[in-house]
């Protein structure tokens, strides 16, 4: 992220002290002072708005707020957009050609996304925005009708790579380039390079300057399917760490009771809790898989071990986690692996400030 | 020194000393070339042309020096593998026709694709006549070398010969037959270095009905079409039809779905008369954008009057389902001067649901919500449909008090009607069964459950409505993660928490009666008895 003036620096902190109060009037006027100001919408929805909405993910991460506050804040943010941006840009204000921006199936990030429109917007594209989790099918009957110039599409949540990598060569299956872009393709952006997409963009700028100086068409002809992205999936692991991810799951909690004691005291929310912990590592593991890379995996694992000890659990309740885990996929080489660096990076993490997502946005 | 056989072939060879004379020069070449050369380095046979047939000639050195020459008779052979390398050639091409033009359904992006192909493999240039309205056709140009362009024109199809009658589904007339000459400007690409020397007319056929017309175009410096390149210009054409008569299909029918769904969207919410609405869909084919889930909210007639809130599931899924819903809606909305009395309102959608030849019933909840002094006072009545949670401002979440019997059933509705105040940040959260019976969680194949969601709705305190109703469908999906689910819809109605309403969201903003009023208070909850009929 561009490094924010002093005049923005006000703005954002003004802004964020709305958002966090769930105030959209004070916010809304904010913006407009902003405008006042003299700054103009592109550095308001980029550096104010859109660093706001880092600071509210970073929050979120450092288990500072809860999901639902991070959903108020974004809402109050949406609404802030909205009264940013004319409703109906005039149609004379297009002055290039037409894009497709939607969110990947099951990505509830919608903010992203929804920058890079309106930005591109102002910067004379004819955007078709399609929201957050956009089902595959639906993107595709969309391109069908619209024929536009690109597709971007953006994710956050690194669980969510498989569905891009489909959305991705389904696209490039009816002839349109894709520019990916969010925090989950990877800070370099190497997911996006894996799956075969035409560009990687690492902000909204980029983004715009990569559109203006055109994507090259993919060959529809030259259809593919994942495993020839990513021939190590032929391994079935991913398959079938998916597939079994409920008995995973519940086989781990009944072990880990009896190798966890504090476990049997638990309350079934919290158990509850528990098992949604170990349903988001098994979901981390098989994501891990599919790419191939054993840092997506590592670096949730020290992420949540950091969360739980906030919550005060021990770190040491998520390495049984791991272990037991790798117990039941001994058969899985590749998934051994992961477990077992996952499992020495939480226990070799130095004490260390809860990461903070904006420095890797 | 020349036998019969070669006589045969090389009849002006003289029986002289000096036979080089007369000989092909490809021959003479390959003689001297082994007569005074290295030898015997070549092992590949030679081959070349004679009198119009194609011999291979193998050479034997005799132990005197001489050379003799056999002449074999290749012509046949290399006839056939030069056939099945230019049969390999066009099914190549035929293939990459094909899978380029299935690979889309939109109308303007194939007919590029097509006059791109045929620029690459076929012409110098072509242009693709789609079926015109009235005398305006879409017309799409390509030349080697230069860009795509596509415009809309008014042309008159009988000056090109054989266009008029392409476009009808006539045969096409054969390419032997149509003068270069008479092509007319408006058939040539710009930038097309003319003049134009042969020139192909071919209908694209397409469903029963032409799918336009291409026309191929060779300069007059290139070779003319031969008859075997009209027959594959036709197989060309063959294809790119059927491609665009599919894309045509689709685009039609995707509108006609389109406009028809329409109708059957659920609309967007917004603020209204100073009361916040947020509502959304997710039906439960992902597909397909409808279902059997709806919802309304109907504006009062002025910030006084309250407005119509109505959030309902028809039983099934799908296409059918999503008709019924708009029926349903449609009468709401036509009932809506009785909205006084929900029992009434239900009384009549009954009876018009039980004389309508769908045998579907459906559940619904009516919300009546008009802001008075700085509160939302809400009029809740449901129909067989699980109960609406209202959060509190203190963390409370309560489930209404009301209940009643579905719709389309039985010969009467029987309802109690509740209600209740919203102080300013509270939510009344409408949702269907889809939410609560959403099955999977970390263990898999466990209900969502409404002690779940009240915990979840715990946490959504003073926060917008389209942030709970975006939280509650998050939840939902995260609860699924890839499982099968019914539709699910939510609409939250809140009280604004803070400051007036103004021109936030793009909406002309009434104040309600009263305003502003300082937030907080009691949450002052009055249920009644609604009446039972």
């Amino acid at each position: 992220m561009t490094e924010p003036g002093d005049a923005t620096t006000e703005f954002r902190d003004r802004l964020w002290k709305a958002v966090l109060g769930g105030d959209a009037y004070t916010a809304t006027d904010v913006l407009h002072d902003g405008l006042d100001a003299g700054l103009d919408r592109e550095t308001l929805l980029l550096e104010v708005i859109g660093g706001v909405q880092a600071k509210v993910g970073a929050e979120w991460a450092a288990a500072r707020i809860t999901v639902a506050q991070e959903h108020a804040a974004t809402a109050v943010n949406e609404r802030v957009i909205a009264a940013l941006t004319p409703r109906r840009p005039d149609r004379k204000d297009v002055r290039r050609g037409r894009v497709t921006v939607a969110c990947v199936d099951g990505e509830w990030h919608a903010l992203p996304a929804r920058l890079v429109s309106e930005v591109l917007q102002l910067r004379g594209w004819q955007v078709d925005y399609l929201g957050a989790q956009t089902p595959g099918p639906h993107l595709i009957a969309h391109l069908h009708r619209t024929d536009p110039d690109a597709v971007l599409l953006s994710s956050s949540i690194p669980t969510r790579l498989p569905a891009a990598h489909a959305a991705i060569t389904a696209c490039q299956a009816v002839g349109v380039p894709v520019m990916v872009g969010g925090r989950a393709f990877g800070p370099d952006g190497r997911y996006g390079r894996a799956f075969g997409a035409e560009r990687w963009a690492p902000d909204a700028r980029a983004a715009a300057a990569a559109l203006e100086a055109g994507l090259p068409a993919p060959d529809p002809t030259a259809a593919r399917q994942a495993v020839d992205d990513l021939p190590h999936l032929a391994d079935q692991e991913y398959t079938m760490v998916v597939q079994s991810r409920p008995q995973l799951v519940k086989q781990t909690l009944v072990d880990l009771e009896e190798r966890f004691p504090p476990l049997r005291g638990y309350t079934d929310a919290q158990r509850e809790r528990t098992a949604e912990d170990l349903a988001h590592t098994v979901d981390f593991l098989a994501t891990a898989l599919y790419v191939d890379d054993a840092r997506l995996f590592t670096d949730f694992v020290t992420w949540t071990a950091d969360i739980l000890e906030a919550r005060r659990v021990p770190a040491r309740s998520l390495l049984l986690g791991l272990d037991v885990l790798g117990e039941q996929l001994h058969d899985f080489p590749r998934a051994g692996a992961l477990l077992r660096e996952g499992g020495a990076a939480v226990a070799t993490r130095s004490d260390r400030p809860v990461p903070d997502p904006e420095t890797s946005a | 020194m020349v036998n019969d056989a070669a006589r045969n072939v090389l009849p002006e060879v003289p029986d002289g000393e000096d036979p080089h004379v007369s000989l092909p020069d490809w021959l003479t070449e390959a003689h001297r070339y082994l007569a005074d050369g290295p030898g015997e380095g070549r092992t590949e046979p030679l081959s070349g042309a004679i009198g119009g047939r194609h011999y291979e000639a193998h050479a034997r050195l005799s132990a005197d020096g001489d050379v003799a020459w056999w002449l074999i008779d290749a012509t046949d052979r290399r006839l056939a593998e030069e056939t099945l390398r230019s049969e390999q050639e066009r099914a190549a091409i035929l293939t990459e026709v094909s899978s380029t033009l299935l690979s889309s359904l939109n109308v303007p992006r194939n007919m590029e694709a097509t006059v791109r192909m045929a620029t690459r493999h076929l012409a110098d240039a072509a242009l693709l006549v789609a079926p015109g309205q009235g005398r305006r056709f879409p017309l799409t140009y390509a030349h080697v070398g230069g860009p795509v362009t596509q415009v809309t024109r008014a042309i008159d199809p009988n000056t090109l010969p054989g266009l008029a009658e392409a476009l009808q589904g006539f045969p096409p007339v054969p390419t032997r037959w149509i003068n270069p000459d008479d092509i007319p400007s408006w058939a040539i690409p710009e930038g097309f270095e003319g003049p134009v020397g042969s020139v192909i007319v071919t209908p694209l056929p397409g469903h029963g009905v032409p799918a336009g017309a291409l026309i191929l175009l060779r300069s007059s410096t290139e070779r003319a079409f031969t008859e075997s390149e009209d027959v594959f210009a036709r197989m060309f054409a063959a294809r790119a039809g059927a491609a665009l008569s599919a894309a045509r299909l689709y685009t039609e029918q995707a509108t006609i779905t389109a406009t028809l769904m329409q109708e059957l969207l659920p609309p967007q919410l917004g603020s209204l008369h100073g009361v916040e609405y947020a509502g959304s869909y997710r039906p439960a084919q992902d597909h397909e954008r409808i279902g059997g889930d709806f919802y309304d909210v109907h504006a009062g007639a002025d910030p006084s009057q309250e407005s119509l809130v109505v959030l309902g599931d028809v039983a099934g899924k799908g296409l059918d389902a999503a008709v019924l819903t708009g029926k349903i809606r449609n009468t709401l909305h036509a009932l809506l001067p009785l909205a006084g009395d929900h029992q009434q309102v239900l009384n009549l959608l009954n009876a018009a649901l039980l004389t309508s030849r769908h045998t579907r019933f459906a559940t619904l909840v009516l919300a009546s919500a008009r802001r008075r002094a700085g509160r939302v006072r809400l009029r809740l009545t449901s129909a067989g449909h699980p109960a609406p949670l209202i959060v509190r401002a203190d963390g409370r979440v309560e489930e209404c008090g009301t209940r009643g019997t579905l719709v389309g059933a039985m010969p009467a509705v029987s309802v109690q009607s509740v209600e209740t105040d919203l102080a300013p940040g509270e939510t009344c959260l409408l949702y269907t069964d889809g939410i609560t019976e959403a099955r999977g969680g970390p263990l898999g194949g466990e209900l969502y459950g409404v002690e779940r969601l009240k915990r979840a709705l715990a946490e959504c305190v003073g926060m917008p409505a389209e942030a709970v109703v975006e939280h509650v469908q998050m939840l939902a999906a995260q609860w699924l993660g890839q499982g099968r689910h019914d539709d699910m819809a939510v609409v939250a109605v809140s009280a604004p928490r803070t400051g007036p309403p103004t021109g936030l969201d793009g909406h002309a903003h009434d104040e309600g009666p009263g305003d502003p009023e300082p937030p907080g208070g009691p949450a002052g909850t009055r249920e009644r008895n609604g009446r039972t009929a």
